[in-house]
């Protein structure tokens, strides 16, 4: 179950390339394992390390400090691809807390959603603002459903109402849905009286 | 009068348990639980922790196929995993389906397959049905007038759980095929030149219906390789309605019903497609009589254009950055780089359609010296057909390695993968950098034109090989 979530502030760390696929933030060979914690040293590891493990310190991402940087700036399509859920539990582990974007896919954001892990989708001239000023502190605020770069903005962004309660509130998803047992029993009496049913004459 | 409804209307509105509000999303029914070893462990292991069961295990069938070697145990007795950690991913999820009573096609089992391949195979995907897995490629059986989607992690502990997801509609678009495809064009073909139509984010938040004379004129198996790669236009689902072929395919099928049921069954299916007059909030319509043998030159797979076109010029530092990985430039054709690896595989394009459709091509020719071909069957059941047909000889014959069943390099998390710097031909469906193994170049293509240009030792149009081929 995810931590509560509300407001957050950063700077961001920018990656203005477009469709940054589940493949480039963890690469499928790191896939076999069991755990879901502790992947946060193979998030985007081909861009961080050569072939043969050692880092590649023109890596922006072997330059920064994790702790200072919760939020990724990143190009358009982001989180394309696989349906992976390693992919946000990999950039929550490295230290990032939310992705903003101009369009960002839909399973990575229904995965992320789910880990404390925001996306924000902006249109490209907010974007392009946040992208011009890299270093001044971000804040991304859920409960009002804004954006501010310091005294800027504050410019709106949509999040699905039940997600943004989830995260606001630290709600258990799988808990909620088992509220729905009854009707789900319900739901499947109704199909096998139906499959059972006499042929209408 | 009822508003006439879409194919996704109607089987949404099959599955709705608990409806949707604008506070709430809704609770969907799934019929039918896809499961394989790579996603499927931590939901295992967080139902677990909450005491839960899996709740429907008669609806959830596993398989093996992502970790699993393609080569057979060695004298020792020992499956050549490619680490330590696969084997024990492999065995985790034997585990976990003997805990949990799940059906799992596992080693010993003549079923095993690629999940996409299995599913339709097995007859467990059924027209009208809601199918999910851990797996983006799970529209592909929306080929049959299912309702498919992938999943994460923490949802397949929620279908385990419940055998529901918490959902709201998507959006519906139409993408219409028109025409008469050429000879020597494929349902991969057809996928890529939508694909690069809509752009790689173009379907995101849409379930796409496909419909047109082309996308009739496909068999079940080019149509399940369109819906596959849904996703790789963003699309959530691919969906085509269930027509005559899709009846005749799925009659006899194991987990199909037989007899007076199966008529009663196909009469529902066919009143599945869209009604005339039902509006969808995106259309595209494209000419299929039009489309070309198709390959991509970036690393995105809407990166893809009519073989022996040149590289368009890049519009953005993405598009840049794609070429100077791809070792492409704008203004050229990408037919004359060697190619080192031809790859024939994958739930795209793994099917015995696909395996004859390069068999076609490569009968009585050879590979060309120095390049690596790897046919890797998308189930046994496809490999136990191919066999009888001799289609493993003609590859072997030809050069080619003939392995058994699994995701292998479309992946390349089991050990088979193109090197750093090497160009590969392949019929999966992802070229992003990496995809197939670090540095690894991926050009993606029809069977047709990977067993053409295995030949060739460049991308070769397949139409060059075929005796038939008639020329636009
Ligand atoms: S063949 Fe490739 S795309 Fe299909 S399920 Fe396996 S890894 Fe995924």
């Amino acid at each position: 179950m995810p931590e509560p979530l509300k407001t957050l502030t950063s700077k961001v760390l920018v990656l203005s390339q477009a469709n940054i696929d589940t493949d480039q933030i963890i690469p499928a060979r790191f896939l076999t394992t069991t755990e879901s914690r502790g992947l946060g040293a193979k998030a985007f590891y081909d861009w961080r390390y050569e072939a043969d493990g050692s880092a590649k310190p023109e890596a922006v991402l072997n330059r920064i400090d994790p702790t200072e940087h919760r939020i990724l700036l990143a190009g358009d399509n982001f989180g394309c691809g696989s349906s992976r859920e390693h992919a946000p539990w990999a950039l929550h582990d490295y230290g990032f807390r939310a992705v903003i974007s101009t369009s960002i896919a839909d399973i990575f954001t229904s995965n992320a959603l789910k880990n404390g892990f925001l996306p924000v989708v902006v249109d490209q001239a907010t974007w392009d603002d946040l992208a011009a000023h890299p270093d001044q502190p971000v804040t991304i605020d859920l409960e009002a459903q804004e954006v501010r770069r310091g005294n800027h903005g504050p410019v709106a962004f949509a999040v699905e109402p039940f997600a943004r309660q989830c995260l606001l509130d630290g709600v258990d998803t799988l808990g909620w849905l088992q509220k729905s047992m009854p009707a789900i029993e319900a739901f499947e009496r109704a199909a096998q009286e139906r499959a059972t049913a006499p042929e209408p004459a | 009068m009822q508003q006439p409804r879409t194919l996704f209307d109607k089987v949404w509105d099959r599955h709705v348990v608990v409806p949707e509000t604008a506070d709430t999303p809704g609770v969907i029914y799934i019929d039918l639980h896809l499961v394989h070893e790579v996603t499927s462990p931590q939901a295992f292991t967080e139902i677990e922790s909450r005491g839960l069961k899996t709740r429907r295990p008669d609806r959830t069938f596993a398989t093996l196929d992502h970790s699993t070697p393609t080569l057979p145990a060695g004298l020792n007795g020992l499956k050549p995993y490619v680490t330590p950690e696969a084997e024990a991913q492999v065995h985790r999820l034997e585990a976990n389906c003997a805990r949990h009573g799940i059906s799992l096609a596992g080693w010993d089992s003549d079923d095993r397959g690629v999940v996409h391949v299995m599913g339709p195979e097995l007859g467990l995907t059924q027209p009208g049905m809601t199918v999910v897995c851990g797996d983006s490629h799970t529209a592909t059986h929306g080929a049959f007038g299912a309702l498919a989607f992938g999943i994460g992690t923490s949802e397949v502990a929620h279908v385990l759980a419940t055998q529901c997801l918490i959902q709201r509609k998507s959006r519906a678009m139409r993408v219409t095929v028109d025409g008469v495809l050429s000879p020597g064009v494929s349902g991969k073909d057809v996928a890529l030149a939508v694909i690069a139509e809509l752009g790689f984010g173009g379907g995101t938040g849409f379930v796409i219906e496909y419909a047109g004379g082309a996308v009739r004129s496909l068999d079940m198996e080019g149509r399940m390789t369109l819906c596959n790669m849904s996703i790789e236009a963003g699309a959530r689902a691919g969906m085509i309605a269930p027509d005559e072929k899709t009846v005749a395919w799925l009659k006899g099928r194991r987990h199909v019903p037989s007899g007076e049921a199966f008529e009663r069954a196909a009469v529902d299916w066919l009143t599945l497609a869209t009604d005339p007059g039902a509006v969808f909030d995106a259309e595209l319509v494209i000419d299929g009589g039009a489309i070309r043998p198709m390959a991509t030159w970036g690393t995105t797979p809407d990166a893809g254009s009519p073989i022996g076109s040149r590289v368009p010029e890049p519009k953005s530092d993405s598009d840049r950055k794609a070429l100077a990985y791809m070792g492409f430039e704008a203004g050229q054709t990408t037919t004359t780089q060697a190619v080192d690896v031809v790859f024939i595989g994958s739930c795209t394009n793994g099917r015995l359609p696909d395996l004859r459709a390069a068999a076609d091509v490569l009968r009585g020719r050879k590979v060309k010296p120095g390049v690596r071909m790897l046919v890797v069957p998308g189930s046994e059941a496809v490999r136990r057909d191919a066999e009888a047909e001799g289609l493993h000889t003609v590859f072997t014959e030809a050069g080619a390695e003939w392995r058994i069943p699994g995701c292998s390099m479309c992946i390349a998390m089991n050990g088979d993968f193109v090197l750093p710097g090497q160009l590969a031909v392949s019929t999966s469906n992802r070229n992003f950098e990496g995809r197939q193994g670090k540095g690894a170049r991926t050009i993606l293509a029809s069977p047709a034109t990977a067993a053409a240009s295995a030949i060739a030792g460049v991308l070769t149009d397949p139409r060059v090989y075929l005796t038939e081929a008639v020329d636009a």
